[in-house]
């Protein structure tokens, strides 16, 4: 297991490596995501614990939002899109956002028309 | 008048150069990806636009579930069903092969052809372990009589679970040939790539079940 941060020097491409949207090559020690696991779990098990409780209306905000938290830890520590080029951060955040917008708008409609 | 004639080099010659570090492909077995004239690797930023894409496929059923979930002319309402206790479980371990997936992917990256291998068949194995309680969720189910036309609601939250359960079933057969071709030092080209393509893959899994459970099993109908 690596102990140690290592980050790889681009040197003097680093500025146009930027221009293009490159990824910042940062490799993190193993400690790093077995930190980020055990945050996701600690999530995980509160969202379980809410669910048994009566908290009333925050329930459901309080829900969605860390459900939000763990999904977008994953997608930027685990998947690494934090650190990756900006095109990998456009092609994936635009299908979500996409699939939200069209399906939010979908929901709504047969929420509120449908009837 | 005749107009100057334009001259078009043959796609042959034309060349586009990855940055020296692009890839991460310092020696790891000596291959040379593809890249786009953006310097990005063809094979990272396809897998990206797949998962973009898939966010429309799983919006979809989700959005569908969350529709008729409600529906429920006969049979069990999904509060009458679910086994929350058991669920998270196995979101949990789901969630714990994450990590293991991304240790392999660490792993890789140093070329450490060992630990790869031990991390890929962990990942596999809390996979199958998730699969495995999935498949004893349905039998349950069934056995309450909730079959798959039962209801609206049955069949919404069969077809998002199931097709869940399909994308984790892919990703373990990808994990466990990976493993495989490692093992027969077979891999052409990046292997660490390869490694992490996989592993984009099967994280996002992981997040669609981050959703799934969320909505599907905690927020009651």
């Amino acid at each position: 297991m690596s102990t140690a941060t290592e980050v790889h020097d681009h040197g003097d491409h680093a500025a146009d490596h930027d221009d293009h949207g490159h990824a910042e090559h940062v490799d993190h020690p193993d400690s790093y995501y077995v930190k980020i696991a055990a945050v996701l779990a600690g999530i995980t098990a509160a969202e379980v614990t809410l669910s048994y409780m009566h908290i009333g209306k925050a329930f459901l905000p309080i829900l969605l939002t860390l459900m939000a938290i763990k999904f977008v830890m994953v997608v930027l520590f685990f998947m690494h899109l934090r650190f990756d080029s900006k095109w990998f951060n456009m092609a994936f955040w635009s299908g979500l956002i996409l699939a939200i917008l069209v399906y939010l708008a979908a929901i709504t409609t047969f929420k509120f028309w449908g009837k | 008048m005749v107009a100057p004639r334009r001259s078009f080099r043959p796609l042959s010659e034309i060349a586009v150069h990855a940055p020296a570090d692009a890839g991460h492909d310092d020696g790891h077995g000596g291959g040379h990806g593809h890249y786009s004239s953006l310097g990005l690797s063809n094979n990272k930023l396809g897998m990206w636009l797949f998962l973009g894409s898939e966010c429309l496929l799983f919006g979809g059923l989700i959005s569908t579930y969350m529709l008729y979930r409600g529906r429920v002319a006969k049979g069990p309402s999904p509060d009458q069903v679910y086994d929350i206790p058991f669920t998270s479980v196995s979101s949990f371990v789901l969630l714990m092969s994450s990590l293991t997936m991304v240790m392999a992917v660490t792993a890789a990256k140093r070329r450490d052809d060992r630990n790869t291998q031990l991390w890929l068949t962990v990942t596999a194995l809390l996979g199958a372990t998730f699969v495995g309680g999935q498949v004893y969720e349905f039998t349950s189910f069934y056995h309450e009589g909730m079959g798959f036309t039962t209801s609206l609601f049955t069949s919404s939250f069969y077809t998002l679970t199931g097709f869940h359960g399909v994308h984790v079933t892919v990703g373990i057969m990808m994990l466990l040939a990976l493993r495989n071709i490692m093992s027969k030092s077979r891999i052409p080209g990046d292997k660490a790539e390869v490694v992490e393509l996989i592993g984009l893959y099967w994280h996002f899994v992981d997040i669609i079940w981050i959703i799934i459970f969320t909505l599907v099993y905690l927020i009651p109908a």
